[in-house]
């Protein structure tokens, strides 16, 4: 498990160096911006669709990716969780 | 993770890190309404024979193997988590991974096209993120472009002797980078440029789209290589599972 804890240390490393790197930059969503690149080539582009529904507020958008993650995440601690009590089950065992 | 593997990826992130100091980028799906309808349905059509092949692959390897439900499950779960990580980027923006490549080296990409389309249609509808006109091309790119891409890197740099886990750290990485690309091809094929067309507007796009992707592509793949490191120790990877570096190959 060594292992894991350098891989995770890495990743939280790339995930804070851009704070040093590109400081004051906004770190804004993409979902905005990217669609600013499309009015750039295409001025007159109108979206024909919209969502059926909306977060209320940048809050609650949180709050429902902050909840896909628990929910993936607990899954895999579940099962993680699970196949370790078995693994110690059947060495206990032998 | 061996040798070849670093002699490979130091010198391309020493350049990363130069080339994009000063480059601002944004990178995520394409939003409701963003493509015009031609180009909708024609994402569609094309996801659509994926999507029906990876529901009947997954049920074939469910009746095949009830087992691999649990590590169905965790793949699955592990997309969930990776796609609602908004992650910072070097040039300044966010965006998030796919975390496809984990579910890509221990079923195969097919399968990941359902997966990827469960977890585009949660976004769509309850997060307002991505779309359901855009749900064809999002669908292609994550979760087709992405598993192929990631399946096929795990084959031939098995193939060229890297270690199970740095193939798939390659896969994972390569897989979310081509994802990115592929929705920059969607976008430049939409909207060409005025002047130069098709290429011009790619080329602007992929600049766009894959300064912002490639941190993220390497903080995915640290991620993935951790669950493969899991399930390894716990011995969850089971017979059904065929890295597609060697059948039934230990991690």
């Amino acid at each position: 498990m060594k292992r894991n804890c350098l891989l995770i240390l890495a990743f939280i490393i790339i995930t804070a160096v851009p704070f040093f790197i590109s400081n004051g930059a906004d770190f804004e969503g993409a979902d905005g911006q990217a669609e600013d690149v499309i009015t750039a080539f295409h001025p007159d582009y109108k979206p024909w669709a919209d969502f059926i529904w909306e977060p209320a507020s940048g809050e609650i958008e949180s709050l429902l990716f902050a909840l896909q993650a628990a929910i993936g995440a607990a899954v895999i601690a579940y099962f993680v969780g699970l196949a370790r009590g078995k693994n110690l089950r059947q060495r206990e065992r032998q | 993770m061996n040798k070849k593997f670093f002699l490979l990826t130091v010198p391309a992130a020493a350049f990363y890190f130069w080339y994009c100091s000063s480059a601002t980028a944004h990178a995520m799906h394409i939003a409701e309404g963003f493509l015009p309808l031609k180009w909708a349905i024609i994402w569609w059509v094309v996801f659509l024979p994926f999507l029906i092949g990876g529901i009947y692959k997954l049920r074939k390897v469910i009746e095949e193997h009830p087992e691999a439900k649990m590590v169905l499950g965790i793949s699955a779960a592990f997309v969930f988590v990776l796609s609602a990580l908004k992650l910072p980027s070097v040039t300044g923006s966010t965006s998030h991974p796919t975390g496809m490549g984990l579910g890509t080296a221990l079923f195969g990409p097919i399968v990941m096209s359902v997966i990827g389309f469960i977890v585009l249609l949660f976004q769509a509808l309850l997060l307002a993120h991505g779309g359901l006109t855009t749900l064809g091309a999002n669908g292609f790119a994550m979760a087709v472009a992405g598993p192929f891409t990631a399946y096929w890197i795990i084959v031939l740099t098995g193939k060229i002797g890297f270690s199970n886990r740095a193939a798939i750290f390659s896969g994972a990485l390569l897989g979310n980078l081509a994802t990115y690309l592929a929705t920059s091809l969607q976008l430049a094929l939409a909207f060409p440029a005025a002047t130069g067309g098709i290429i011009a507007s790619f080329q602007k796009f992929a600049a766009v789209f894959m300064t912002t992707q490639i941190p993220l592509a390497v903080s995915e793949a640290l991620l993935t290589v951790v669950v493969v490191n899991l399930l390894a120790k716990y011995q969850l990877q089971g017979k059904f599972i065929k890295f597609p570096v060697g059948e039934g190959t230990k991690i």
